[in-house]
C-alpha cells in the first residue's frame, strides 16, 4: 500500500458496470463460500498498547465462555447443517486452535475443508508489529496449518481485523494467494501489492462484514429468522447480477452465533434455499480464487 | 509503538485449554444424558433484583442499574416494579402451566420482601443465590477477603431467611479468577455464569456449571437488541424445536435454559407471550420443565466424578490439567 497517503493504493478503481464476464463453472452465476471462523481468544492474553482484548477485568466471564461454546457445542451443529446442505467450510483459522482444540480443526478437515489463517490468536493483534514479527506469524501459520491438516494455506483473514501497511505485500511475498481483508467489491478482484521475487499476486475474494454473523445479530441486532431472510436476500440479488458477470457471495460464520439453538434453523432453511435454487456455484475460496484467476 | 518480543511468545499453546479452571469436552461425544422426563429440559430462571438508588461502581455498575443523576426515581421504581408487579405475574404465569422455576434473589429481595420468598417457596420453586444486592458486582478487581464476604453475606442473609440454596449467579455473570474456588469454598453445588455449553459439567474443583445462555434471555433480546416479545418468543420456540430434533438424533437429552427479569417481562404487554410461549412448551411431550437443581441432580446422578471420563472426555488427551 502507499503509506501514508490518502487513497491507500490498494487496487484500481473497476466501474460494476460493463465488466468483462466472469464465468463460473457449470454456468452459475454466484459463487457461494461459506466461511466458519474456528477462532480460539485466549482468557488472559497479553496486553497490547492499541487495543483492549475483553471489555472486563480477565477472565471476562460470558466473553470467553460464550466463544467458548464454538469448540464444546457448536462446531458441530454448524458444521452438519453445513455438510447436509453440501456446503464446504473455507476456514478462518486461529491457527493456534491446532494445538488447544485439535479435534476441532479434525473434523473440518475430514469433511474436506480448506483452511486459511485468522492470525495465531483472536486475541494477539497485528498493530504495531514490525516486518520480522509479522513474517514470523506469517511463518507461524503456514508451519501450524501444514503440520495440522496437510494443507499449505492460501489466504488470509488478519487476526481480528488488525493489519500493517506491510500485511498485504507480505503476504503475497510469502506464496499466499488471496486476502479476505477488503470490502470494496462483489467479484473477485486484483489487489495491488509490491513487486516481489517469486511474482506473486494477491487477490481480494468477497468476504463480507455486512452479511457476517456477528454484524447481523450484534451490530444489526437481527433475530435468527431476519438474519436467515438476509442471507437469502443477498443471494437473489448476486445470482441475478452474475448473469452478466460472475459474483461471489461469502457467508461468514462463528459457531458460537450461528450455531445457537434459536438461530441454527432459520439458518438452515436458509442454505437449504441457497443450495436448493441451481444458480450458486458452491465452493472453497481457494476454488472461486483459481476460476477467476484462469480468466484474467 | 512497536511491540515487544514477548508479545509473540505464547506459553500456554498447548493441547486443552490456556487455563485450568475446566477440562475440555464436546458435548456429542460426550455419554447421553437422559431426563426424569422429555428429552429437553426446560429450565426457567428468574432473576430477582433490587438496585439500591445509590449504585456502587466498584468492582463495576451492574446493568440495569440507575442512570440519571441522583436521585434516579426513574430507575429506581421501574426495577422494583418486577418485585412488586412482575414477579407476581410470572408467579402465576408458571402455575397456569404447573411449571417449577428457579428464582435467581439477591439477598436484599428476600428480606424485604418477604411475602414474595414465600411465594415463591410455597409455588414449589428453587431459590438460587444472587448476591447481595444489586450493589454486590465481582470481577477480579475484587479484593480476595472482600469476595469471600460478600459471598458468605448473601449466603448469610438467605439462610436468616430459612433458605439455603445449592446454586449461585453472579450479577451480570462476572466472576473473578477466585470465584469457582470461593464458591465451592461456600459449600455451593453450582453455578450459572459461564456460558460455553448447553449441558452441566464440572469445573475442575468439582463445582458445577449450570450454562444459563445469555443469548436466550430477555434482556440480552429485548433491552439490548430491541426485539419484539413476540421475536423473542419466536425464538424461544425456534430452540426448543431445534433442541427437540437434536436430542432425537444424538439420543441424549438437551437443555433449554430461559433467563428471565421480571421488569422487563413481567409487564402488562409482555407478560401474554411468555404465558403463549410456557403454554406451548408445556403442552410438549418432550418437555420437562425443571428447576436448576432438579437438573445438575439428575445429571450428577449419571456423571458422577470429576476423574477418569466424567464427561466422556480422555483426559490424558484433554490437556487441561496438566498447568
Amino acid at each position: 500500500m502507499n503509506e501514508g497517503a490518502p487513497d491507500p493504493g490498494l487496487y484500481d478503481y473497476i466501474p460494476y458496470r460493463g465488466r468483462p464476464k466472469i464465468v463460473w463453472p457449470g454456468g452459475k452465476t454466484v459463487a457461494v463460500w461459506v466461511a466458519p471462523n474456528l477462532e480460539y481468544y485466549e482468557i488472559d492474553p497479553p496486553s497490547h498498547h492499541s487495543r483492549k482484548a475483553w471489555a472486563r477485568p480477565h477472565p471476562d466471564v460470558v466473553g470467553y465462555s460464550h466463544r467458548d461454546h464454538s469448540n464444546r457445542v457448536s462446531h458441530w451443529r454448524m458444521a452438519e447443517v453445513m455438510s447436509k446442505h453440501g456446503f464446504p467450510g473455507s476456514v478462518s483459522l486461529s491457527v493456534a486452535l491446532c494445538q488447544h482444540h485439535p479435534a476441532v480443526v479434525a473434523d473440518g478437515v475430514s469433511r474436506g475443508w480448506e483452511f486459511f489463517s485468522h492470525g495465531i490468536y483472536n486475541t494477539r493483534y497485528a498493530y504495531g508489529m514490525d516486518e520480522a514479527q509479522e513474517r514470523a506469524i506469517i511463518a507461524d501459520s503456514i508451519r501450524t496449518v501444514e503440520d495440522a491438516t496437510g494443507q499449505r494455506i492460501r489466504g488470509w483473514l488478519a487476526p481480528a481485523l488488525t493489519h500493517t501497511p506491510r500485511t498485504l505485500d507480505l503476504i503475497a511475498e510469502m506464496g499466499l494467494e488471496y486476502t479476505c481483508d477488503l470490502y470494496h467489491d462483489d467479484q473477485v478482484q486484483e489487489v495491488k501489492v509490491a513487486p516481489n521475487a517469486r511474482g506473486g499476486r494477491l487477490a481480494s475474494i468477497p468476504y463480507s462484514l455486512e452479511v457476517n454473523d456477528h454484524y447481523g445479530f450484534f451490530v444489526y441486532n437481527m433475530s435468527g429468522r431476519e438474519y436467515a431472510d438476509t442471507l437469502v436476500r443477498q443471494f437473489e440479488r448476486l445470482a441475478e447480477e452474475g448473469e452478466a458477470s460472475g459474483t461471489v457471495m461469502c457467508i461468514p460464520l462463528h459457531a458460537y452465533l450461528i450455531g445457537q439453538p434459536h438461530r441454527i434453523g432459520p439458518f438452515e432453511e436458509a442454505l437449504r434455499h441457497i443450495a436448493g435454487d441451481g444458480r450458486a456455484w458452491i465452493a472453497r475460496a481457494g476454488e472461486i480464487v483459481d476460476a477467476w484467476r484462469a480468466q484474467q | 509503538m512497536t511491540l515487544d518480543r514477548a508479545y509473540l511468545e505464547y506459553p500456554k499453546r498447548r493441547h486443552g485449554y490456556d487455563h485450568t479452571l475446566y477440562p475440555w469436552s464436546n458435548l456429542n461425544d460426550r455419554p447421553p444424558v437422559v431426563w426424569p422426563n422429555g428429552s429437553v429440559a426446560v429450565w426457567v430462571c428468574v432473576s430477582l433484583e433490587w438496585f439500591p438508588i445509590t449504585p456502587a461502581d466498584r468492582p463495576f455498575r451492574a446493568p440495569g442499574h440507575m442512570q440519571t443523576v441522583y436521585p434516579d426515581y426513574r430507575h429506581y421504581t421501574a426495577r422494583d416494579y418486577g418485585n412488586r408487579v412482575g414477579a407476581w405475574r410470572l408467579l402465576d404465569a408458571f402455575a397456569k402451566v404447573e411449571a417449577k422455576a428457579s428464582f435467581a434473589t439477591n439477598a436484599a429481595v428476600a428480606e424485604r420482601y418477604p411475602e414474595l420468598l414465600c411465594a415463591m417457596i410455597e409455588g414449589g420453586h428453587e431459590v438460587i443465590a444472587h448476591s447481595t444486592d444489586m450493589n454486590g458486582t465481582i470481577d477480579s478487581s475484587l479484593p480476595e477477603a472482600e469476595e469471600r464476604a460478600l459471598i458468605g453475606d448473601a449466603l448469610g442473609r438467605l439462610k436468616a431467611c430459612g433458605i439455603s440454596p445449592t446454586g449461585w449467579l453472579s450479577i451480570a455473570r462476572s466472576q473473578s479468577w477466585r470465584t469457582l474456588e470461593l464458591l465451592r469454598e461456600a459449600g455451593l453445588t453450582y453455578c450459572c455464569d459461564w456460558v460455553n455449553d448447553e449441558l452441566p459439567y464440572r469445573f475442575t474443583n468439582n463445582l458445577i456449571d449450570m450454562p444459563l445462555n445469555h443469548e436466550l434471555s430477555d434482556r440480552q433480546m429485548i433491552t439490548i437488541q430491541q426485539q419484539s416479545v413476540d421475536t423473542w418468543a419466536q425464538s424461544l420456540e425456534d430452540a426448543f424445536d431445534w433442541l427437540v430434533g437434536e436430542a432425537a438424533r444424538e439420543g441424549g437429552g438437551r437443555m433449554l435454559p430461559i433467563h428471565v427479569t421480571p421488569y422487563i417481562m413481567g409487564l402488562p404487554y409482555r407478560i401474554a407471550a411468555f404465558e403463549r410461549l410456557l403454554a406451548r412448551l408445556a403442552a410438549r411431550p418432550e418437555a420437562w420443565f425443571a428447576r436448576g437443581d432438579e437438573i445438575v441432580t439428575s445429571w450428577a446422578a449419571q456423571n458422577p466424578t470429576l476423574g477418569l471420563n466424567q464427561e466422556g472426555n480422555r483426559p490424558q488427551e484433554d490437556g487441561a490439567v496438566d498447568a
